[in-house]
Parts: structure tokens; C-alpha cells; sequence
């Protein structure tokens, strides 16, 4: 190469980069756009409308945050989302857990091809490992196999057991466990049923 | 869950005859899944697909022959592993199926609601309800062609085009939507799909950040889903997840299912290309 088109290469190579760069689209220009595709991709259909898609501050965040989730970030979530719990008026935290195993295996619930009058199940072994005889569970959460057989079944245990269910995310910011009480999903009195099936000595869950 | 159902079946019904050593479900599930490669119907969606595509149809009784899917007129060999991709013409980055609908419209002079009518498949007659599962007996011309079109790029290796502005924002917006939690499940599909190796009950989730598990997934769609006896597109993928994370409808070929398909395809660059597939 002679020397005099070094200067006209490097000119070009930087054309090259320059226009390059100018392709990327910004921030601000991504987030315009995810907004415009939010507001006008979806329609609402039965019982899942587009207001769905409204984020909610824990919704918000944990998307930004999907990479890394720094330390204040998640503590705050954590400390918003514990005030949220409600227990029931009862005081009993222990249902059936015979109710329990069938709410942990319906998946149904919320989506637009469910009848809203249905009540919605917990999908629980769309996730979890549950009873032993259930072959067929997900392994996005962990097992929950032995779950009270391990902890006992105090009053401490069924609360936490109770408060992770109402609302996953009082311990564990951004977990991928639904709200399951927070957002109206289950009842109280489901979400007692799945205490008793994970905590009660007579469950599946513990044999 | 009806699928699972069977799986389950299977399982209980092999797992006695094994030793201890191979009760290992996941080698269950890969077993069922080759038992299922053996013969796929997908070859008569191509077929028809095929057929569809010369056949003069629309208010103008034209065919699709001089429809441009980005490689020119009429090219159809290598097509799918290039899109979605902008087009100067709509101004738009569109996916396969996206741009089918132009073509419907401007070469055979439908209107853009008889485009994209019945995007789905049922079983039966094509194109007549607004429902991709109401309506019994309804094939879908969509779906048809889809699946020839697809099958032109088996074995061709994923080379989506990201340099254009418009593909460029098409892929980071998909991204930003991959990773947008909401509705009452606080669901988004980094839920199912940002962690590897994970089971929603036995069905295996690929970790679409993951080159290898992106490849997999996106060179197998379309694909003919056992458990429904339906040829599926892409975009039925996304609106069916949609539909499970418990979001609103995902409009058929909105700028949002194309952003996510253009994030997948983005992903899975560089992978072999190889549907329309069997899946369970």
C-alpha cells in the first residue's frame, strides 16, 4: 500500500465507525419506543386487559434491574413489600392441606382463556417439587420436598411460610414467585391451604 | 397441562423398567423427544404452503411469486434466516409473517384485516374467524405458508440483520420487552427464560440469553406441536407466552412481537437453522 492512502483508509475506517455508532439508538430513544409498543401491541381481552401492563413500583424496578440488583435497591423492595402482608382475621394460618395439593396443581388462573369466576390454582408444581408422587414439577424454585419436616411446623414457621406465599418478595426482591396474596391471585384462605400442605405432618410434602 | 399429563404417563409407564442408574427424568424427556423426530406433518403444511404461494388468490387474483421477503422478488431459498429485517418500502422491520400481510395486501389486494385474519391454525377450512382457537375446523393460509417458507432455509445458518437504525431499535426495545415484568403474575419472560437448565413441569426452558439454548429455540420454530396437532409460528410463540405470563393480547405482527423475534433472532445468530420442527 502506498503510503499517501494510509491517511484515505483511515479516513474511511473512521467514516465506517462513525456511522456505526450513529445507528445505535439511545437510551431514551429505546425506552420511547418499548413505551409507543407497550401502549399500542396489546388489546385487552377478557379479563386481562391492558392495564395489566401498568408497572407497579416492585414491577418497575426489578425490570430495570434485571442484570444486577444493587443492595438499597433490593431493600427497599423488601421493606415495601413486608408492609403489604395481611393475615388472616382468623389467626389461623393452617388450612387443609388436601385443598392445598389441589390448589398447588391448577395451573389456571388470570389469563384471558380462564373464566374470571374460576378461582385461580397456585401452579406450584409448574415450579417446585412438591410430594413425592408428583413426577411431573419445575424446577424454576426449589425443591419444597420435606419443606416442614425440616422446619417444623411452630408458629414462626407458619407465618414465614404464610408471608412468602402473600407475597414472595418481602424476602426475596425480584423473585420469580408471583405475588401470590399481594395481587389478589389466591384468597386467604387458599394461600392457609398451601401452609398446611407444605408445613402439616400428615402432607404429602413431608412423607 | 394436558401434556404434561402424558409425559408423566410415559414416565410411569417406563420407569419400572429401568435400573435405578437410568431413572433420570430428564434422559426420559430426550428419549420421548427423539421418539417424536421419526416423522413430523409438518410436510404437508409445507406442502400446502407451497402450493399456497403460486396460487392466484385476493381481489387482484394474483400469487405471492413476486413477494420481496428481503433477499429480492420471489426469493424464497435463505429468507427466513435473514429476518425480521427493515424494509424500505413499509418503513418497518417486520418478521416473516409481517410481511406476508404486505404482500397479501399490496401484490394480491386484500385488505390488511383479511391479511391477518386467522394467523393461526385450527384444523379445516382456511381464513374465516378472528380466533386463533375458536372457530373448530379452520386452517390457517398464514401458517401454510409459513411453513414452506421456513423449510426453504433448513440447514442454513441464523444471520438476522441488526444494521440498520431500525433493526437496531427493534433489538434493544425486544430486549427491554424480555425483560419487562408486569400483570398479576409479575411475570415477563426473563421469568422462564433467564436461567439455564430449568423445567416448567417436565417442558424444558431454554435460557434465551444463552447463544446455544437461543439456537435451539429459535431454529426450531415453526414447529408441529404434538400435543395440539397444529403447526405453530413464531408468533404464535410469542403470543402463546404472552397469554401464560397473563398479559394482554399480543397483537398478531405488532411492532412488539417483531422487537421480541428480532431480540431471539439476534440471539441465536450464528446457530444452524432447522424447522419447521416436531416438538412434544
Amino acid at each position: 500500500m502506498q503510503p499517501k492512502m494510509i491517511p484515505a483508509l483511515a479516513l474511511a475506517l473512521c467514516g465506517i465507525w462513525v456511522a456505526g455508532c450513529a445507528t445505535r439508538p439511545s437510551d431514551s430513544e429505546t425506552e420511547r419506543a418499548v413505551a409507543e409498543m407497550i401502549k399500542a401491541s396489546f388489546k385487552t381481552r377478557g379479563q386481562a386487559t391492558v392495564a395489566r401492563l401498568n408497572q407497579d413500583d416492585a414491577q418497575a424496578l426489578c425490570s430495570k434491574h434485571a442484570g444486577e440488583l444493587p443492595k438499597d435497591v433490593s431493600d427497599g423492595i423488601e421493606k415495601a413489600q413486608q408492609a403489604t402482608i395481611r393475615y388472616p382475621s382468623s389467626g389461623k394460618l393452617m388450612g387443609d392441606w388436601r385443598e392445598g395439593e389441589r390448589i398447588a396443581q391448577s395451573g389456571v388462573g388470570k389469563q384471558f382463556t380462564d373464566a374470571p369466576t374460576r378461582p385461580a390454582g397456585g401452579s406450584c408444581y409448574n415450579c417446585h417439587q412438591l410430594s413425592k408422587q408428583e413426577l411431573s414439577f419445575g424446577t424454576i424454585g426449589p425443591s419444597l420436598y420435606q419443606f416442614g419436616k425440616q422446619r417444623g411446623a411452630s408458629e414462626a414457621i407458619q407465618k414465614y411460610t404464610y408471608g412468602k406465599i402473600y407475597n414472595s418478595q418481602a424476602s426475596t426482591a425480584c423473585s420469580n414467585m408471583p405475588r401470590f396474596g399481594h395481587n389478589g391471585v389466591l384468597t386467604e384462605e387458599q394461600i392457609t391451604h398451601l401452609v398446611a400442605l407444605l408445613l402439616d405432618h400428615d402432607s404429602p410434602v413431608n412423607k | 397441562m394436558r401434556i404434561d399429563r402424558v409425559l408423566a404417563g410415559v414416565l410411569a409407564a417406563t420407569l419400572p423398567c429401568l435400573s435405578p442408574a437410568q431413572q433420570d427424568t430428564q434422559k426420559e424427556i430426550e428419549r420421548y423427544r427423539q421418539m417424536l423426530q421419526e416423522s413430523n406433518p409438518a410436510e404437508l403444511y409445507e406442502a400446502r404452503g407451497e402450493e399456497l404461494w403460486k396460487t392466484r388468490r385476493g381481489p387482484r387474483n394474483a400469487s405471492l411469486e413476486r413477494c420481496d421477503l428481503g433477499l429480492g422478488p420471489g426469493v424464497v431459498k435463505g429468507a427466513y434466516v435473514r429476518l425480521p429485517r427493515y424494509f424500505a418500502d413499509t418503513g418497518r422491520v417486520q418478521d416473516l409473517e409481517s410481511r406476508l400481510g404486505t404482500c397479501m395486501v399490496t401484490l394480491q389486494g386484500f385488505t390488511p384485516e383479511e391479511a391477518g385474519r386467522k394467523p393461526f391454525s385450527g384444523t379445516g377450512a382456511p381464513m374465516i374467524t378472528t380466533d386463533p382457537f375458536s372457530g373448530v375446523g379452520q386452517r390457517s393460509v398464514m401458517t401454510d405458508l409459513v411453513a414452506w417458507i421456513a423449510s426453504e432455509s433448513r440447514g442454513m445458518t441464523i444471520a438476522p440483520s441488526v444494521s440498520h437504525p431500525k433493526e437496531r431499535l427493534a433489538y434493544q426495545a425486544g430486549e427491554r420487552l424480555f425483560y419487562y415484568r408486569a400483570g398479576p403474575y409479575d411475570f415477563g419472560c426473563v421469568t422462564c427464560h433467564g436461567e439455564e437448565g430449568k423445567r416448567i413441569r417436565l417442558q424444558n426452558l431454554p435460557k434465551m440469553t444463552n447463544a446455544k439454548d437461543a439456537q435451539r429455540a429459535f431454529g426450531t420454530w415453526p414447529g408441529y406441536r404434538v400435543s395440539e396437532g397444529e403447526l405453530r409460528s413464531m408468533q404464535w410463540r410469542m403470543w402463546e407466552c404472552v397469554r401464560q405470563m397473563r398479559f394482554p393480547e399480543l397483537e398478531f405482527a405488532s411492532d412488539a412481537s417483531i422487537a421480541l423475534i428480532t431480540y431471539l433472532a439476534k440471539q441465536a445468530e450464528g446457530g444452524t437453522f432447522d424447522a419447521p420442527a416436531i416438538k412434544r
